[in-house]
């Protein structure tokens, strides 16, 4: 027998994740539905009789109509995969709403069972409910449960594992909305049965009712089916809408949603749920709120949680990064002493080491931001963030959610992009979402900070520390000034509604935000991992091939030979091995001039006058793309300077000094021209996986490097005019 | 009792919702979670930018933007009465 499926369905908030974590433990798989970057969490569960069972847990949703992705997932799942039986998890507390949610289950006819989560807060609240009387009102099974200690667990999967056996068909419940759409809703449904319109998949009522709701996935689907049954239900239901504004002021949508609160109340009614207190009533949560949220109290708290979060991920994760890097370092090693030179060992340690060290040296900086993250929004914290913020954040077409993923980025000098284009999941609304993940990587990440820091120090020494604080608020003004760009061109459209909950605050259980911290992280290194290393091997490819010409190689032969022969005294021999050291960074730097990269390099000389920037500069910048850091290393490597250790660059800073090519313009251009242009391969990954396409991935890279170029080639051209490069 | 938008009402005033006048997505999402004529509502207090707004409604919390409130209508009951 193959295993039962069970669905998880609820209201965010509702304890549907805890449950699904209580069930299935770590038996549990992520994946993505077809299409859309909606999670899929499927886990597998054993009854104490020994059936199996798989248990998707469905997107949180507080409705099933066609409006978010959410909600098209969870109904679409329903419908075509016809779940064995749906486990509804409400949350006890909160009832009334929740069961507005479970109605639609109820009118849909799916097998369902109801689980009345955190039963001991609504008792605490002074909440009594009547499971039992529930239960023959709604005609389901409705059993208390506690998701998190598991109580009421056994109980609630034996009535799910009767129900799925008895295999009863679908039976949907008619609710009345009233004579004018009940009567349009039998017109309806009448016309959809002798027409056999798209019967095979939903019940004639029900579709009939989506229609009255201005279902846009539904009507889609009806149009293609027949275009002419799809024309005469549009018919009915525009009369009745005209006839509902006339009479009444209202829409069709809005009667519905009345009456179904309506039918709600009225069992409830039925001494089903009974108030101790006031429903008013403060609880502990609008206790801690009334700090918390408080007007002058709650930013300066926030700033606080906020400058934590970032310490906490960028301090304690420094060391086990250092460990990686110890570990990378190690392999590298091993392997340079190992191999023989040549293009092998050449790729495997500067493509793939060092590409995969790249890679895997953010994971932990990935895990803690995560794990972080996860306590703000498991504790219901982060809700509270998107409320403070929001009307800041609305100026430039984003959402007050958005704050987390810049800060994480660099909004605070020294973050990372690549988590906090990750850290934009929090966010539900599309538009907005798509426009903080292109715009968080203008912000000033650790990697660009050795390139600022070098620059700042090499011509700006007196006003240095100045100068980064003004380049970070310009960072924060660029991003935001660009998502409103955006939002006004490309994602131009309506703000997504604000509407949303603030859950109470809950103390994160420790399991949860285990399984919260790796399941992320591990997508991350699943994800990055297999495109980064092709895209490393191709830049080291890039940048070895195709070497220096026979003539030039004999060349720095020869000149090693004349050196040797020179040093015949033993006792000036580390004079010999400098001197050919000497040689080394020179032949290296030649041949990266004649690499592709250098090439390139140089080609872009013919536009790259424009900010004032040679080929050297331009290798570097293309190498840049790699990882911000290489910028520095690869500066040093095209002046010839052999390894240049991005933290101790003082020769490369006297370099830039005396060269006559550099100059203060020359150097604010390129700090402007590193801030903004395209993000670091890692980043493009992550934004093209996180949107759902390439497109963007693609998108960012050229509109950030078209932006930042017109900006370098404005400093750099306005300094020159107005005479500051002397 | 009069009526007045929900964006005029003062924190910790309570009323009954007696009508969202807005249709399409918004107006779905403001009655997905509960705002719909009938439902007695308080002021829970405002953001520090006076934006958005929090309200208690079927014993939970929701927040609203202040554009968004100007579509429901509600009864202010009077002070001392309890629902």
């Amino acid at each position: 027998m193959s295993p039962l499926t069970i669905a998880l369905a609820g209201n965010p908030n509702a304890g549907k994740t805890t449950l699904f974590n209580t069930l299935t433990g770590a038996r549990q798989h992520v994946g993505n539905y077809p299409g859309v970057t909606v999670e899929k969490k499927a886990g597998a569960y054993t009854f104490a009789t020994g059936e199996e069972a798989t248990i998707i847990d469905l997107p949180g949703t507080y409705s099933l109509t066609a409006y978010s992705v959410e909600e098209v997932v969870a109904r679409d799942y329903l419908v075509q995969e016809k779940p064995d039986v749906v486990i509804n998890i409400t949350d006890a507390s909160n009832l009334e709403r929740n069961l507005y949610l479970s109605t639609q289950f109820l009118e849909l006819g799916v097998p369902m069972v109801i689980a009345l989560n955190m039963i001991d807060v609504a008792q605490d609240r002074g909440i009594s409910l009547d499971a039992q009387r529930l239960s023959g009102l709604l005609k389901v099974p409705v059993i208390p449960i506690i998701a998190r200690s598991g109580k009421g667990t056994p109980e609630l999967m034996a009535a799910a594992l009767d129900l799925a056996q008895k295999n009863a068909p679908w039976d949907p419940l008619y609710i009345s909305y009233g004579e004018d759409v009940d009567l349009a809703l039998q017109a309806m449904a009448q016309r959809i049965n002798t027409a056999g319109f798209m019967t095979n998949s939903y019940a004639p009522r029900w579709l009939a009712l989506k229609y009255l709701e201005g279902d846009s996935q539904i009507r889609e689907k009806g149009r293609r089916a027949d275009p002419v049954v799809d024309g005469e239900l549009q018919e009915i239901v525009t009369k009745v809408g005209e006839h509902l504004l006339k009479t009444m002021e209202t829409y069709p949508e809005a009667i519905i949603a009345d009456h179904r609160y309506g039918y709600i109340k009225s069992v409830l009614r039925q001494e089903v749920i009974t108030h101790k207190f006031d429903i008013d009533r403060l609880h502990a949560s609008d206790r801690i709120d009334k700090v918390l949220t408080n007007r002058f109290m709650g930013p300066l708290i926030m700033l606080a949680v906020l400058l934590g979060l970032y310490k906490f991920t960028f301090t304690y994760s420094q060391l086990p990064v250092a460990w990686f890097a110890v570990f990378f370092d190690w392999l590298s090693g091993n392997l340079s002493t190992l191999l023989p030179d040549g293009h092998l060992k050449s790729m495997l340690i500067s493509g793939v080491i060092h590409g995969m060290g790249g890679v895997l040296g953010f994971v932990p900086l990935i895990m803690f931001m995560f794990f972080g993250i996860a306590i703000l929004e498991d504790s219901g914290y982060l809700a509270r963030v998107a409320f403070m913020m929001d009307r800041v954040f609305r100026i430039f077409g984003l959402h007050g959610s958005s704050v987390m993923a810049y800060i994480v980025s660099g909004g605070i000098a020294g973050g990372c992009a690549v988590p906090g284009v990750m850290a934009a999941r929090t966010l539900r609304s599309p538009r907005e979402r798509l426009a903080t993940l292109l715009t968080v990587s203008f912000m000033n990440c650790g990697a660009k900070l050795p390139v600022l820091a070098l620059l700042t120090a090499t011509f700006f020494s007196r006003s240095q520390a100045q100068l980064m604080f003004l380049l970070t608020l310009l960072a924060w003004g660029v991003a935001l000034t660009a998502a409103k760009i955006l939002r006004l061109t490309v994602l131009r459209g309506e703000s997504t509604p604000f509407v949303m909950e603030l859950p109470p605050y809950r103390f994160p259980t420790f399991q949860g935000l285990l399984i919260h911290t790796w399941e992320r992280t591990w997508q991350y290194i699943k994800k990055a991992g297999t495109t980064i290393l092709a895209i490393s091997i191709l830049i080291w490819a890039m940048m070895t091939f195709p070497g220096l010409p026979h003539s030039e190689e004999e060349n720095f032969a020869r000149q090693r030979q004349e050196v040797t022969a020179s040093f015949t005294q033993t006792t000036e021999a580390l004079h010999l091995k400098e001197k050919l050291a000497a040689i080394d960074t020179a032949q290296a730097g030649s041949a990266l001039r004649h690499s592709i990269a250098g090439k390139i390099g140089t080609t872009m000389e013919t536009v790259s006058w424009l900010p004032g920037f040679d080929w050297r500069t331009n290798i570097a910048l293309v190498g840049g793309f790699a990882a911000k850091e290489v910028i520095v290393t690869t500066l040093g490597t095209a002046y010839s300077l052999g390894d240049t250790d991005p933290k101790n660059n003082a020769s490369l800073s006297e370099t830039l000094a005396k060269d006559p090519h550099w100059n203060p313009v020359v150097a604010l251009a390129l700090i402007v021209f590193v801030m903004f242009y395209a993000p670091c391969f890692v980043t493009v990954v992550c934004i093209s996986k996180e949107s759902g396409s390439w497109k963007w991935g693609l998108f960012s890279i050229c509109f950030n490097t078209a932006f930042a170029f017109s900006l370098a080639t404005l400093v750099y051209q306005g300094g020159q005019l107005l005479g500051l490069a002397g | 009792m009069p009526t007045v938008p929900l964006r005029k009402m003062q924190k910790d005033q309570s009323g009954t919702i007696t009508a969202v006048k807005v249709g399409g997505e918004l107006g779905r999402r403001i009655r997905d979670m509960g705002i719909v004529p009938g439902t007695r509502i308080t002021i829970m207090g405002r953001a520090p930018l006076f934006d958005p707004v929090a309200i208690r409604i079927m014993g939970g919390t929701l927040t609203l933007r202040n554009s968004e409130a100007d579509y429901i209508e509600v009864e202010i009951a009077s002070p001392e009465e309890k629902l």
